[in-house]
């Protein structure tokens, strides 16, 4: 079982943190680390400006590169998963490539893609799809070879077999990896949002941190980017607690 | 009905389980099919399953050869093969929401309509009713196999091929199962072809029961027991009888 989280203890949690915050704060005394009530007064500004438009840039990016992520990693992955021979063949590539830091590529794909959301899309897409892709093929893979030969007995070819066997076997696998690659998904946007564009949250905080010195604007960005990958977390949760229901 | 004819069968590692091996089922007959463990006789189902194909041979079951799982065959396992993700009901209905996605197409489902399309009175037959909404990870083992039952026989089948399918139950849930499989048998009359390792098993569930020794299979050794049945033979003398025959004799073919 999955320890709870109660809205008790979810409100307490964020009082201490604010708390803490706060006395770091006045511990350092400086600028470049305003206090919590100067960044909540600081959100509300903010958010009458535009702050809801540069979030609302960074959260298309990141559900566009899930979305794509998903509609291609997933079938890849059933196709491997239920063909050792394939798998067998594509594993070494997979291998590979799966470990290398995608962030490094951010220059080379904005190099070739220009401005624009399509780099940064392409980039968080790059890092999902090989998550979902191993773990999709990885669930698909162990499926019990019994549960197989009787769906089969059932009069299931294999079209039916991917509707009704291994497409919803791998649903818990998508969601994991989904959950799994949220936080990384959100770093790199950040990345990717500091070059070549004036949109998204990453370059709010890069612009009001390096070239305005406004501190405050620049925690309200952070505060904005944390709620976006806590936000895309619940959810997932939230996902899983519907679609997931016998687990 | 089933008619396998001078089949040939190796596994992959090139061992051959079965030589020109023959055999016939009638309809409406209950056979068991009974063997040491690693004897080839899960094999022999998965072949009348069309799961498996002969490398030399022909099984025709109404006279047509099998080239894959046939639409009005039933197969059940030991370990169930219920969706975990999937409820009682939801798992009993598999098997029509597969012939539902291809349509009466003659090689998926049969090609004449089925005649009813409701799960209920098979859930209510099998005590599932009040389990309908649960998960397989949340109901007992008898009550995951009487799902798998009656996903099965919801479809109508007019052959049951069961493997091992009280193995893993306790035994006053797997006696109760044996019951419900005889009346069912005979309430649907249905063809019924059971696999075990237990001389028990074969004397309650075949009236005639196919022994399997040590491979390679070339003549099958059969044995009747006419007077097969539920409770009343279970304490009979006659079934005493025939489980001391069967355990000489499953000695004799697994000392060869």
């Amino acid at each position: 079982m999955k320890p709870r989280t109660t809205t008790l203890n979810l409100a307490f949690t964020i009082l201490v943190l604010l708390l803490v915050w706060q006395i770091i704060a006045w511990l350092v005394h400086r600028a470049i680390l305003p206090g919590p009530i100067t960044v909540g007064k600081a959100f509300i500004h903010e958010i009458q400006g535009d702050l809801i438009e540069h979030f609302l840039v960074s959260l298309w990016r990141v559900i566009a590169s899930m979305l794509l992520a998903i509609i291609t990693a997933v079938p890849a992955g059933l196709v491997l998963g239920q063909s050792p021979r394939l798998n067998a063949l594509f594993t070494p590539l997979i291998y590979l490539l799966y470990p290398i830091p995608k962030v490094v590529f951010v220059p080379i794909v904005l190099l070739f893609f220009g401005l624009g959301d399509a780099p940064k899309i392409l980039i968080i897409f790059i890092i999902l799809f090989f998550q979902i892709l191993v773990l999709v093929r990885d669930q698909a893979a162990s499926l019990r070879q019994e549960l197989i030969l009787s769906v089969r007995s059932l009069g299931a070819g294999r079209r039916a077999l991917f509707r009704f066997v291994y497409l919803p076997a791998s649903l818990p696998a998508i969601l994991t990896a989904l959950r799994q690659s949220i936080g990384t998904a959100v770093a790199v946007l950040y990345v990717a949002e500091l070059f070549a564009t004036q949109k998204g949250l990453g370059y709010y905080i890069y612009l009001n941190g390096s070239t305005l010195f406004n501190y405050p604007a620049m925690y309200v960005g952070i505060l904005a980017m944390s709620l976006l990958g806590l936000g895309l977390y619940y959810l997932v949760d939230w996902m899983e607690k519907r679609l997931c229901k016998w687990m | 009905m089933i008619d396998v004819d001078a089949i040939s069968f190796n596994y992959p590692n090139g061992q051959t389980l079965f030589e020109n091996f023959s055999w016939n089922v009638e309809r409406g007959e209950a056979w068991a099919i009974l063997g040491p463990s690693g004897c080839g006789k899960s094999t022999l189902l998965y072949l009348l399953a069309g799961l498996l194909f002969p490398t030399k041979g022909y099984i025709r079951i109404d006279g047509e050869s099998l080239t894959r799982p046939r639409p009005k065959s039933g197969l059940i396992l030991q370990d169930y093969g219920l969706l975990p993700w999937a409820t009682v009901r939801q798992n009993a209905e598999l098997g029509l929401q597969i012939r539902g996605f291809y349509g009466p197409d003659g090689t998926h489902s049969p090609r004449e309509v089925i005649p009813s399309t409701d799960v209920n009175p098979w859930l209510l037959r099998l005590g599932l009713s009040e389990i309908a909404d649960s998960y397989p990870a949340h109901i007992s083992g008898g009550q995951r196999q009487r799902t798998a039952i009656a996903r099965t026989l919801v479809l109508h089948p007019d052959l049951l091929l069961m493997d091992e399918p009280f193995s893993s139950l306790d035994a006053p849930t797997r006696e109760g199962l044996q019951n419900l499989t005889l009346e069912l048998q005979e309430e649907q009359n249905l063809t019924l072809i059971v696999v075990t390792h237990s001389i028990e098993e074969a004397a309650v569930l075949g009236k005639k029961i196919l022994l399997l020794g040590r491979p390679v299979h070339r003549q099958p050794t059969i044995i009747l027991n006419p007077h097969q049945g539920g409770e009343a033979f279970r304490k009979s003398p006659s079934y005493h009888t025939v489980c001391d025959e069967l355990r000489v004799r499953l000695d004799e073919v697994s000392a060869v």
